[in-house]
């Protein structure tokens, strides 16, 4: 260690102390706030964070060790995350994270002796349709290729700051490929309170983070729900793997979801609104900030409350954890969010989309919106489309939309496989791709992963399961347990060292995964099953 | 009156009770190992799943309703009770015949109930770090199985709060909240609840070494 | 007459004391089957067999050799006794590194005189972990305890020689 890097330690606990002072209570934002000033959070700082906030150290250490954008180990001057996804993959990541270990001189997630750089991997960060990807000091990189590897890598050399690297490595693209119903510049008279709500119940609203409960039936029982201050979240914490739409609409539609969100609060009498950002997406801080400070709304507050690499923070009540500055744990449920929410007060938990949805009914899309979609299903739905295809991107269709229709749309060729709802979802096999992205039929937060007939399923499969072992929270048995398995199991078979009793222990994890606490261990086998009755002739070739 | 249906048999049900509750008022038992009556139910170690109306729930933490219909003892249950002490058994490193608490272990009479013969995956034989600090009283991390009982009977019950969950995922660890991170930095006691709570031997009084003989043990 | 084998791999001979323990119904068993390779015959490799019993973990390549020549051998394999089934007492070698435990028994231990790791070729070369045998070979049937009551044998072989599945009464299965 240099001088000056032990000059760095030795001010590091006195500076959270600062950041105590200036960002409040809320551990986990200090937290992160700390590891962004010295690339680390120190036994001190965990000390001193915990002490100034009258917590149990284990809360704080909880925090650090949970969330793995922190870290007890320093980490270099640059930390390097590159995304995992089994699309970055598909554009070649793996091959560019060895490039960039190669050029550096480091091994994965040890920091270079000189303290330069750590590089690890992370999951998906949403940046799919312009992949491969890496976050820099939280910083988002997307459109990696060999050439932008090896100068990213000079860079890092040469010390040169972040602010002073060429402004295009940093440009994210929102590409918008089908605009319709959502992106349309609603204007009309704004309707509140009980004639927004009905209007809502007309227009058939129901929430677009996958699970498809009603909106307006949400906002009334908060409402009525006995207990004090409400509170209205927002979830950006979009981290299934294969969606970005959250992303895009932050970028563009951000005024619309604050109305979405304050029309809400009117509803329900609440103060206090959370927009919760997954970390990946810290670049838009900047923005999300500006366009917050110039709100004009004395009687609602939104604050911005950002992730630290955590899926599970994704699932509403285990967002709510974190809001509170915990470990994403999800709840026991019953409560739910509307009775028991935020410090267990009544809250209204919805997804970027239906907030803006919301609040574009309001300004007058209610009727245009119930005349789209199916029976189910009204409106339209943001899908996010990647993979092996021509025009990857955002793509706004009325609920309905056959899978045929995507592909065709974002110039797919000699499809082989066509995931649904990211690693949580399906897997579609050509004869199922007249299949409706509905209610009724594929119910998806809006991930679309292309695979055409070059791709082996089992790299997904890998993929996927190793994604939901890093993920898992660790709560409960079958998932904490079960997770592991699968994906030591998927590790067997993709080696080539596989054996029938792995395939056979595939099925039999399904029944036990589904006795998990939550979605994610619920769901973490089901597209691997899928890929293994779809695409069966793909796994014998890694079993012996 | 109302009544809930468990494996058959209509079971009387109170206003706010679990289907774990209303099973052990009417003397139906249901595995389970982190839920103990006079703590929160927890809802981790999922040994009390059960199928209700046809969906897994956890016994412990779901609210009892008239006229749910219970499945607790079916072979697909009974195949998932295995497989998750399976589970708990190849996470940790637990060697019964080295262990002070054999024979009085809640996991280990689980797995006896359930007829547990094998471990069927591969174990993982984790390095985990014990704790001998404290003059009285030992942490065995190995035999740890996340059910946090200790934590809030030392929170809530004790008022000393010495314990706490750390990490994710397979790294989920119990941490001690002092700044050594050790036990000897805290006011632990033998006497405390947190001990007598541990339903493994993650937590055990020292000094102790195999005073009941085989045969008279809790579960023997 | 039914051909039985058994044998002690990374185990400490515990679990065929138990079996002895069967006193006089050990008569009448040797009554119905033969035994091959077995501590009690002194056979060293095993012939064609209809049970296996195999006590012990994996520790080293020897035992894996054993193991395996088992498994070809025996139409029924049965893992005996804890260490076979999890490891045992030899698997809690599995948090040090193999250097560790090597300097701690040879060379740093208490009242070790001459310190040397033995390298004669005739040893049998250590895995790195110690694991149960089911991660090795298939497995029909597994007998737990350290070691299994005598009681658990007599089942286990009473419900095998007139072919059925053996099943432990709850009584007999403990792990210590």
């Amino acid at each position: 260690m240099t001088l000056a890097w032990d000059k760095k330690m030795a001010c590091a606990a006195e500076h959270a102390d600062l950041l105590i002072e200036r960002m409040g209570n809320n551990p986990l934002q200090i937290l992160i706030a700390t590891q962004k000033a010295f690339n680390h959070v120190s036994d001190d700082a965990i000390c001193r964070v915990a002490s100034a906030l009258g917590l149990p150290l284990s809360r704080i250490l909880g925090d650090v060790e949970f969330y793995s954008f922190l870290s007890r180990e320093p980490l270099g001057t640059y930390s390097v995350l590159m995304s995992d996804s089994i699309t970055d993959w598909m554009l070649g990541s793996r091959e560019l994270f060895l490039r960039l270990c190669g050029n550096l001189g480091v091994s994965p997630r040890v920091m270079r002796h000189d303290g330069l750089a750590t590089v690890g991997k992370t999951s998906c960060t949403g940046m799919c349709d312009q992949g491969p990807a890496l976050l820099v000091n939280g910083t988002a990189v997307a459109n990696l290729s060999d050439d932008r590897i090896d100068a990213i890598s000079r860079l890092m050399e040469k010390r040169i700051p972040l602010a002073a690297w060429p402004d295009e490595y940093f440009h994210v693209e929102s590409n918008i490929r089908r605009r319709d119903w959502l992106f349309q510049d609603w204007r009309g008279p704004i309707l509140e309170g009980e004639a927004l709500l009905q209007e809502m119940t007309d227009a058939g609203l129901r929430g677009r983070g996958g699970a498809g409960y009603p909106t307006a039936k949400k906002w009334a029982s908060c409402r009525d729900a006995p207990g004090g201050e409400r509170h209205v979240v927002c979830n950006a914490d979009e981290g299934e793997p294969g969606t970005f739409k959250d992303r895009v609409l932050l970028q563009h539609c951000a005024g619309r979801l604050f109305e979405g969100m304050a029309l809400c609060a009117r509803i329900i009498k609440a103060k206090k609104g959370f927009l919760y950002v997954r970390g990946e997406y810290r670049y838009l801080e900047a923005h999300l900030e500006a366009l917050l400070a110039a709100r004009r709304d004395a009687d609602f507050e939104i604050e911005l409350h950002w992730g630290a690499g955590a899926y599970i923070c994704g699932e509403e009540s285990a967002l709510l954890e974190s809001i509170e500055g915990k470990r994403g744990i999800p709840r026991v449920r019953p409560p739910f969010p509307v009775t028991f929410g935020v410090h267990g007060m009544p809250t209204v938990v919805d997804n970027v989309e239906t907030f803006c949805a919301a609040a574009a009914i309001a300004a007058g899309g209610g009727r245009e919106f119930r005349s789209l979609g199916t029976a189910e299903s009204c409106g339209t739905k943001l899908l996010s489309v990647s993979g092996d295809c021509a025009r990857p991107g955002i793509y706004e269709y009325s609920f309905g939309v056959s899978v045929d229709r995507i592909l065709e749309d974002c110039g797919a060729g000699n499809v082989l496989a066509v995931q649904v709802g990211g690693a949580a979802g399906n897997c579609l096999d050509a004869s199922e791709f007249g299949r409706k992205i509905c209610f009724e039929d594929l119910p998806t937060s809006g991930s679309v992963m292309v695979f055409d007939r070059s791709r082996d399923m089992r790299e997904a499969a890998l993929n996927f399961s190793r994604f939901f072992a890093h993920e898992s929270c660790g709560f409960c048995t079958p998932c904490r347990v079960g997770t592991e398995i699968l994906a030591q199991a998927m590790e067997g078979i993709s080696a080539g060292r596989g054996s029938g009793e792995d395939i056979a222990e595939i099925g039999n994890l399904g029944s036990i995964l589904r006795a998990s606490h939550c979605g994610l261990g619920q769901s973490a086998n089901r597209a691997v099953l899928d890929m293994l009755r779809k695409f069966p002739e793909h796994f014998e070739r890694g079993v012996n | 009156m109302k009544t809930i249906s468990l494996d058959g048999a209509m079971v009387p049900l109170a206003e706010g009770q679990t289907v774990m509750e209303c099973a052990l008022a009417a003397n139906i038992p249901i595995p389970h190992l982190c839920y103990l009556p006079g703590f929160a139910p927890h809802g981790s170690c999922r040994l009390c799943t059960v199928k209700i109306d046809g969906r897994f729930a956890s016994a412990c933490t779901q609210p009892a309703m008239e006229g749910q219909h219970v499945e607790i003892d079916t072979e697909e249950l009974r195949q998932v009770r295995l497989s998750l002490l399976r589970m708990l058994f190849v996470e940790g490193n637990h060697y019964c015949p080295a262990c002070e608490k054999s024979g009085s272990c809640r996991l280990q009479k689980a797995a006896y109930d359930e007829g547990m013969l094998d471990l069927h995956y591969r174990p993982w034989y984790p390095n985990r770090q014990m704790d001998a600090s404290h003059p009285d009283v030992l942490i065995d991390r190995d035999r740890c199985i996340f059910c946090e009982l200790c934590v809030k009977a030392s929170r809530d019950v004790d008022g000393k709060n010495i314990f706490g969950i750390s990490g994710r995922g397979i790294d989920t660890r119990l941490v001690v909240n002092s700044k050594s991170g050790l036990l000897a930095d805290t006011d632990i006691s033998a006497q405390d609840r947190a001990v007598e709570v541990c339903p493994v031997g993650a937590i055990l009084v020292k000094g102790r070494g195999f005073e009941v003989p085989i045969g008279k043990r809790l579960y023997d | 007459m039914i051909r039985l084998a058994t044998c002690s791999l990374a185990g400490c001979f515990g679990c065929h004391m138990s079996f002895l323990d069967m006193d006089e119904k050990f008569l009448a068993l040797v009554e119905r089957v033969e035994f091959d390779r077995s501590p009690f015959t002194d056979i060293k490799s095993v012939g064609k067999c209809d049970i296996g019993l195999v006590e012990g973990g994996l520790c080293n390549e020897e035992n894996l050799a054993a193991l395996k020549e088992f498994r070809e051998n025996c139409s029924i394999l049965v893992a005996v006794g804890a260490c076979a089934i999890n490891g045992g007492i030899p698997a809690m070698r599995n948090r040090f590194s193999m250097d560790e435990c090597l300097a701690e028994a040879y060379l740093d231990g208490i009242g070790i005189e001459n310190p040397q790791i033995p390298a004669d070729p005739e040893l049998p070369v250590l895995l790195k972990k110690v694991c149960p045998v089911h991660e090795a070979v298939r497995i029909d049937y597994f007998l737990p305890g350290c070691p299994p009551p005598a009681g658990a044998f007599e089942v286990l072989l009473e419900a095998l020689l007139k072919g059925e599945k053996p099943v432990l009464p709850e009584k007999l299965i403990h792990y210590d």
